[in-house]
């Protein structure tokens, strides 16, 4: 681990009592939903964690304690740093604070986790859809949703693909 | 089919002021058909007179999925969906792939294939600067800008084409290097490049640089602050261009980025005119780049010899038993991954492109997601235009330089 | 001996009123400004300088529906663009021609998914499709002159059927 980034984890894990791990050279930090805005404030104000480089969800069906890992990916230009928060959702659960007035590019990526995955944001200002069509049913990237495709065309199946297309009219 | 939506102002009343439910504001659609947007982007204005009170984005009309689809491929498979995102800026798409699955697995890169790798994504920037130029300009009615751009941005897809057989969507870049070795006509059509476009530069800069016309319409138009900036995760030239000195080439050298000699260039307006400035001496450093990168150009091989995951060539798989079984378990089932994740970020075009990959152990990603620059770079598009004329919100749009692909993935 | 043979002195041309209308039709269609993705990005290279599309007779792309004959596909359409695009298309006057540039807007391309139609034709019908992703411009050039040989090739006799 970077030797400015210790010190910095360290105050995490007493302030929050998180786990760490380490992959790579990165560092990911696990943080419990109610504590998110706390962590996020901390970083942002104490230690120049000026950007928050994105904002994602990970689902782990069917496993459901927890279902869902949100990733919060913070860059601090100042000290060149980076570190991963991952903060586990429950499967009963799906309600997170939101981080919206912490950092202000959460809030569509705040929507598009809720219309991708499922989970709310307890106090963001705008909560719909973002990327379906509004009309959607069903959240589009959780494992139990199927990916929804259409069987390729060969001579053996043509006619019987062919007579179901709804080719369009005038 | 799904049919449209008409929506009514109750409906969307906690976005816009209250002076659109009395009617003296009135709320136009700026739709996704539109020649000035960029691409399908719905814009929600709410105007009064001229003058945009409040402009609402309204994006995905070309979310293609390829975040899901890419967790039904494999690894080498799902390569060729991420040319398809950000289609100015292809071969960096690859790039930031290969660098992620590299980072996963533990592959190494030789050197030569790192210098190539340097000088297509250098070449690539340009062309993606220059169909930005050419765009933006035919917005404020410089056509002319437009045919001299895309004239410029052909001689660079010869090169492409000439390594890689395909014009935009290349997959040349692969994980462990490049897919095959640069043909000989290749150093020759890359110094011609290296010698002309300097010059070509120079006349571009000579049309709009310090045409009244042009200064009237971006000169203190559209106004981001540093902080706005950083809180909205803006990246990139527009990052650059409010006085924040971040480029990922500098502060995290990747790919051999340490050895050649460049400069990043920073502005403190913030306004329209000094993303253009950015741009341009930005395509000059890339040349800068070019030409250092191809006199140092190593010799060597151009993939890693780890044959885990990289394939064999064709000439020694009749010789040797333990390269046919290679190919044979590349070809069909593909290489595992650790149960892990990984987040690695180049320097596109736009910004930070980063790569967000997991792993489970199989052939095939557990989730991969793109953390694309055009994606915030919108975002903040609100905070930019108010109090602007609608003409003004068509100068500010095309500098902010978003591509759809991007945006919707 | 004839009248026929003093007509090209006179500056008088005869042919059949179909081959006249024909003829008008293809000398200056005027597209319609719809790209989507990257096949967008190919479409504006055809239009610009090295292959120029000005000279088949597109001179300029009308960004509105109402004036403009010929419709370019060019890119993947997504589930929630599909209502516009076959809005558009009404919006056109008659006569009116499709083309679907590019394996996406053809058959759903690399995307076999939930959020792209398979094929355009599921929203609006055809006359030409195109190949390739991104098709270069010469095919997309070859395309065009292929919904010309179509326009040629139409009678009266169908459209007062249509």
């Amino acid at each position: 681990m970077n030797e400015k980034l210790e010190p910095i984890v360290k105050a995490l894990q007493e302030k929050f009592g998180s786990m760490v791990e380490e992959f790579r050279g990165e560092v990911h930090v696990f943080i419990k939903p109610e504590q998110i805005v706390d962590a996020l404030t901390l970083l942002r104000d104490t230690y120049s964690f000026e950007l928050m480089s994105t904002l994602t969800a990970v689902d782990y069906w069917p496993q459901e304690t927890p279902r869902f890992h949100l990733i919060y990916q913070m860059t601090s230009l100042s000290n060149n740093l980076s570190v991963q928060i991952r903060v586990p959702v429950d499967g009963a659960n799906l309600k997170v604070p939101t981080v919206t007035r912490v950092y202000a590019n959460a809030n569509w990526r705040e929507r598009e986790i809720f219309d991708l995955f499922g989970v709310e944001f307890e106090g963001h200002p705008n909560l719909t859809r973002i990327l379906l069509p509004l009309d959607f049913v069903g959240h589009a990237l959780r494992k139990d949703y199927p990916l929804g495709y259409e069987e390729p065309q060969f001579t053996f199946n043509f006619e019987d693909i062919d007579v179901r297309k709804p080719y369009a009219k005038e | 089919m799904t049919q449209l939506q008409e929506v009514s102002v109750d409906d969307i009343k906690h976005l816009v002021s209250e002076r659109a439910q009395t009617g003296e504001t009135m709320l136009l659609n700026m739709g996704p058909q539109h020649p000035s947007t960029h691409g399908v982007l719905r814009l929600l204005l709410e105007l009064d007179g001229e003058i945009v009170v409040n402009c609402l984005p309204d994006i995905g009309y070309l979310h293609t999925g390829i975040e899901k689809n890419m967790e039904a491929k494999t690894y080498q498979k799902a390569e060729v969906m991420s040319d398809r995102l950000d289609y100015m800026n292809t071969v960096g798409n690859n790039l930031a792939f290969c660098m992620a699955v590299e980072k996963l697995v533990d592959l190494d890169v030789p050197p030569r294939a790192q210098a190539i790798r340097v000088i297509l994504t250098e070449l690539q920037r340009i062309a993606s600067h220059l169909v930005w130029l050419g765009t933006s300009a035919l917005d404020l009615a410089a056509m002319s800008m437009f045919l001299y751009c895309f004239r410029e941005r052909e001689i660079i897809l010869d090169v492409l084409e000439l390594c890689s057989g395909q014009r935009m969507m290349t997959t040349y870049i692969r994980p462990g290097g490049l897919w095959r070795d640069v043909p000989v006509e290749f150093e020759a059509a890359v110094r011609d490049i290296v010698k002309t476009f300097p010059k070509r530069i120079d006349e571009y800069e000579k049309l709009l640089t310090k045409n009244p016309i042009f200064l009237d319409r971006t000169l203190g138009i559209g106004n981001l602050t540093k902080e706005t900036a950083l809180q909205y995760g803006v990246t990139g030239p527009m990052l650059r261009a409010s006085g924040v000195d971040w480029d990922l080439r500098k502060q995290r050298p990747y790919c051999g980025y340490e050895q050649y000699d460049f400069n990043v260039p920073v502005l403190p307006e913030g306004d329209t005119y000094a993303r253009y400035l950015v741009r341009m001496q930005e395509m000059r450093e890339s040349l800068k780049i070019v030409e250092q990168a191809l006199n140092k150009l190593p010799m060597g091989s151009v993939r890693s010899d780890n044959r885990k995951f990289v394939p064999p060539p064709r000439s020694e798989i009749g010789l040797s038993m333990e390269s046919l079984i290679h190919h044979f378990k590349l070809w069909t089932e593909g290489f595992l991954a650790p149960k892990a994740s990984v987040y690695s970020a180049v320097e596109s075009p736009r910004g930070e492109l980063g790569v967000f990959v997991e792993g489970d152990g199989g052939p095939k990603p557990y989730r991969m997601h793109w953390r694309t620059p055009s994606y915030d770079n919108l975002q903040v598009l609100p905070e930019m235009v108010r109090g602007l004329l609608v003409a003004d919100l068509v100068a500010v749009i095309g500098s902010t330089d978003i591509v759809l692909g991007d945006i919707d993935r | 001996m004839g009248v026929e043979q003093k007509l090209g002195n006179m500056g008088v041309v005869t042919t059949s009123l179909e081959t006249a209308v024909n003829w008008a039709r293809t000398n200056a269609m005027w597209p319609m400004l719809f790209g989507l993705a990257c096949c967008a990005i190919e479409m504006m290279s055809a239009q610009a300088s090295d292959y120029d599309m000005s000279r088949f007779g597109m001179e300029l792309m009308r960004a509105s529906p109402r004036q403009s004959d010929l419709m370019i596909v060019a890119g993947r359409v997504s589930k929630k663009m599909g209502p516009v695009l076959r809005r558009l298309y009404d919006q056109m006057p008659e006569p009116k021609w499709v083309i679907a540039m590019g394996d996406c807007a053809s058959c759903g391309g690399v995307f076999n998914n939930y959020a792209i139609y398979q094929g355009v034709d599921e929203v609006v019908p055809v006359d030409v499709y195109v190949a390739g992703c991104p098709p270069r411009p010469e095919a997309l050039i070859h395309g065009v002159l292929t919904v010309y040989e179509k326009v040629k090739g139409e009678k009266f006799k169908d459209l007062a059927t249509k």
